[in-house]
């Protein structure tokens, strides 16, 4: 008689525990050879670059990529060196990254949450990207973030403007050097109340997601503390594409001031759309009426052409800033390529020096040792003087640029002027400031 | 009041381009019998006339000023336009400053040699293949040509500018007895709403009024018979089709400085604009134009505040909504025949 106590139903139940184990995305399943995700053996180390390459936001996309190229010849020793002249930490030589030659993998957000997370995980998993980075939409950004932290690899996002990406949606394994939609109210607000006075009525017209909403919120919350009203917000649906039904109702509500909460493709279209129903040749309540769009891309004021002159906005950076920073990223980009760079190619060439510098401090690739090397880190010599790395919400906080459609441009890139630089310390907050509150940073996430 | 005709002239350019966007539906539709999903795409390539004859007129000669400086510190280079050049520079800047109107010109052989290629090339083929083949071939041309057009002008919007004289809205609440700004409409827009209303006459005329037309008409009511006559049915079909292409175009090329033409403006206006032939009646003309200026309407009326706060996201599914009522109470559409799409 046998004493064992196999029996059959317990040897399928088994069987499927076990199936389910080994079925599980590997990207989530521990490793007992690696300390941490993909880390890199060889003498090179991959960076996963996730950038819409189609879609709408192709175009940003395609100048990212032209950054990260830009960054992965300097930190391999190509090319003349650009920013890593002047930044303030000099652990980089041009050496790679701890002595390893930089490569890197792309991958298409399509601008869409889900196909990045896909590209995302798909250079995790098949690629071994021990980093992401890139992007041009909140909502993606918040996606990847996520599926990083699961995975137990670094995020060091894009181009990001919602509130939520380093407040509650906010992650341990996640990086933001693009500023917010608060710091952009901060930055704006009294550059406002000094060219259009305190007595003024505003109506937002706003892009029915995330950005859009705690852009509004920011706007809306930093104007009227001055004085403002805000005689209503109305949502706009992201694929909307012609607004003037939205727009004609405006002269009548009593506005004299439109607040245009929209990016790209709608940026373009709603500004366009309100210059054609004349909106900035109206007087009303006695005041010249004005059109505010609180995040400029010079990419896409080149889309509204002529339209955007004398309007003001905000924004992270841009090619005409004299620090030597600036000057060095300019040329070096210029001549590569012919043309100024976006403060989209901007934010992530930073990224990356970042990532590479924090890794070299820490002597690791591992997630932990690059957030213990970031967080609370301070430098300089990037293009917008002084930054903090704030530790509680991975945030970067520097000066922030409050720019104006330029009258009277001299070339195809010049068609922002820079009015005023916010200095840092007009547009911090404190981390648990209602507008960044829920959702909580946890702790680093290795994977393996 | 001032309000509710304020989004009748909102509705009414909208419903313009619906109308040309489905009017050249319907006629391909009603002669050749097929499901042209490649049409918004020939709207999105009338745009990108415009934007190409704007390129053409801006070529430039360069010339090296020492004096100024580009972004990298080198000496600036200048450009003058050659129009400018051959014209002296005032005619020269008017040129280009009208270069959308200009462009309906310039819009007119490229459509139309596009319809024919896009008809003799590859739809011809599809005649007596499933409604499902032809959807998915002309669905699949539409992809190929809007990434063409990627490829060449990028992904972001270009802007294109109506002429100076045309910038700029008119007040109608002044003169209706409104408060001054109550009820304005820029000009440009009526301009398209104009412009729209002489093609559609003039598509109508030349159907009622041409030996030609009468002959697409007698094929659109049964093209067995006058084939059997001894009439090059399809020859005047392949005509027809590269009309319906220069409908869409031209409608393209005016709409161009209402919003920034991009790769993608092709595809937002086409499934709308099958709701509307099919709101229309599938094969009935008028209904088609009835349809795009109903919904056109209906959709700005839709985006009105005092709607969307009884209605919280009615502008976004106005015009599905109302089709699904038309379409349960009358399975035919607005104005459809018997029999089409029906064997």
């Amino acid at each position: 008689m046998s004493t064992s106590n196999l029996t059959r139903r317990g040897l399928i139940k088994n069987s499927a525990i076990a199936g389910a184990g080994f079925a599980a995305p590997t990207i989530f399943t521990a490793s007992s050879a690696a300390a941490y995700t993909n880390e890199p053996t060889g003498g090179s180390v991959t960076l996963g670059f996730n950038v819409p390459q189609s879609g709408p936001y192709a175009d940003e996309g395609a100048d990212e990529l032209r950054a990260y190229e830009l960054a992965v010849e300097h930190l391999n020793g190509g090319g003349d060196g650009g920013m890593m002249n002047t930044f303030s930490s000099k652990e980089l030589t041009g050496n790679g990254i701890l002595g390893k030659k930089v490569e890197f993998v792309t991958g298409d957000t399509q601008t869409k949450s889900d196909a990045a997370r896909a590209s995302a995980k798909s250079m995790i998993e098949k690629d071994g990207a021990v980093m992401i980075t890139g992007g041009s939409s909140s909502g993606v950004a918040i996606a990847v973030q996520g599926l990083c932290q699961e995975a137990g690899v670094i995020f060091m996002a894009g181009l990001t403007h919602s509130n939520d990406t380093t407040g509650k949606d906010k992650k341990a394994n996640g990086f933001r050097h693009f500023f917010n939609g608060y710091m952009s109210a901060a930055a704006l607000a009294p550059v406002l109340q000094n060219l259009y006075g305190s007595d003024r009525n505003a109506y937002h017209l706003t892009a029915d997601y995330t950005w859009g909403w705690t852009q509004e919120e920011s706007i809306a919350a930093a104007t009227e503390a001055m004085g403002w009203n805000t005689v209503n917000k109305v949502r706009t649906p992201l694929a909307s594409t012609d607004f003037s039904s939205y727009i004609a109702p405006v002269l009548n509500s009593g506005a004299d001031v439109l607040v245009l909460n929209h990016y790209g493709g709608n940026m373009v279209n709603s500004l366009t759309n309100a210059v054609q129903f004349g909106l900035r040749d109206k007087i009303v309540n006695g005041k010249q009426f004005e059109i505010v769009v609180p995040l400029y891309s010079r990419l896409m004021a080149k889309g509204a052409g002529a339209n955007v002159k004398g309007i003001h906005g905000s924004t992270n950076w841009h090619w005409s800033l004299q620090d030597e920073g600036s000057k060095a990223f300019v040329k070096s980009f210029g001549t590569k390529y012919g043309f100024p760079p976006s403060q989209a190619a901007h934010t992530v060439y930073c990224q990356t020096m970042l990532y590479a510098d924090a890794a070299q401090r820490a002597g690791t690739f591992n997630p932990c040792g690059i957030v213990e090397a970031l967080e609370g880190y301070e430098f300089d010599g990037l293009g917008n003087g002084k930054t903090l790395y704030r530790a509680d919400d991975h945030q970067c906080f520097k000066d922030v640029l409050v720019v104006r459609g330029k009258e009277n441009p001299t070339s195809e890139f010049d068609l922002l002027e820079v009015v005023e630089v916010t200095p840092t310390s007009q547009v911090i907050y404190e981390a648990d400031h209602p507008m960044f509150a829920g959702g909580a940073l946890g702790s680093c996430n290795p994977g393996a | 009041m001032d309000q509710i005709l304020l989004q009748i002239l909102n509705g009414l350019d909208k419903g313009s381009a619906y109308a040309l966007i489905a009017l050249g539906l319907t006629l391909i539709f009603g002669t050749l019998g097929v499901v042209n999903f490649a049409h918004g795409a020939l709207f999105m390539i009338g745009a990108f006339c415009a934007v190409t004859l704007q390129r053409i007129l801006n070529i430039s000669t360069i010339t090296i000023d020492p004096t100024k400086t580009d972004f990298l510190g080198n000496p600036a280079k200048i450009k003058t336009p050659v129009v400018e050049t051959w014209f002296g520079p005032e005619m020269g800047a008017s040129i280009i400053d009208w270069s959308v109107p200009l462009a309906i010109l310039f819009a007119i052989p490229i459509m139309a040699a596009v319809g024919f290629i896009m008809e003799r090339g590859l739809i011809k083929h599809f005649y007596k293949r499933p409604h499902a083949d032809q959807i998915l071939v002309t669905f699949g041309l539409a992809i190929v040509l809007q990434e063409v057009i990627k490829a060449f002008y990028g992904a972001n919007p270009i802007p294109t500018p109506a002429p100076e004289a045309f910038r700029g809205s008119f007040d109608f609440g002044t003169y209706l007895g409104y408060e001054a700004n109550a009820i304005i409409y820029p000009y440009w827009r009526m301009v398209y709403f104009g412009f729209s209303a002489v093609i559609i006459a003039a598509v109508f005329a030349f159907l009622q009024f041409t030996t030609f037309g009468m002959v697409v008409r007698a094929g659109m009511a049964d093209r067995e018979t006058v084939g059997l006559l001894g009439i090059n049915i399809d020859k005047r079909f392949t005509i027809m089709f590269a009309i319906a292409a220069c409908v869409a175009g031209l409608a393209g090329v005016m709409y161009a400085p209402i919003n920034s033409p991009n790769y993608h403006m092709g595809m937002d206006f086409l499934v709308l604009s099958f709701v509307v032939v099919v709101v229309g009646g599938m094969g009935s003309l008028p209904g088609a134009v009835l349809a795009g200026f109903m919904l056109g309407i209906l959709e700005a009326f839709a985006s009105m505040n005092q709607v969307k706060a009884i209605f919280p996201g009615i502008d976004q599914i106005i015009i599905y909504l109302v089709a699904i009522i038309i379409i349960l109470t009358r399975p035919r559409g607005l104005m459809g025949r018997r029999g089409v799409m029906e064997e």
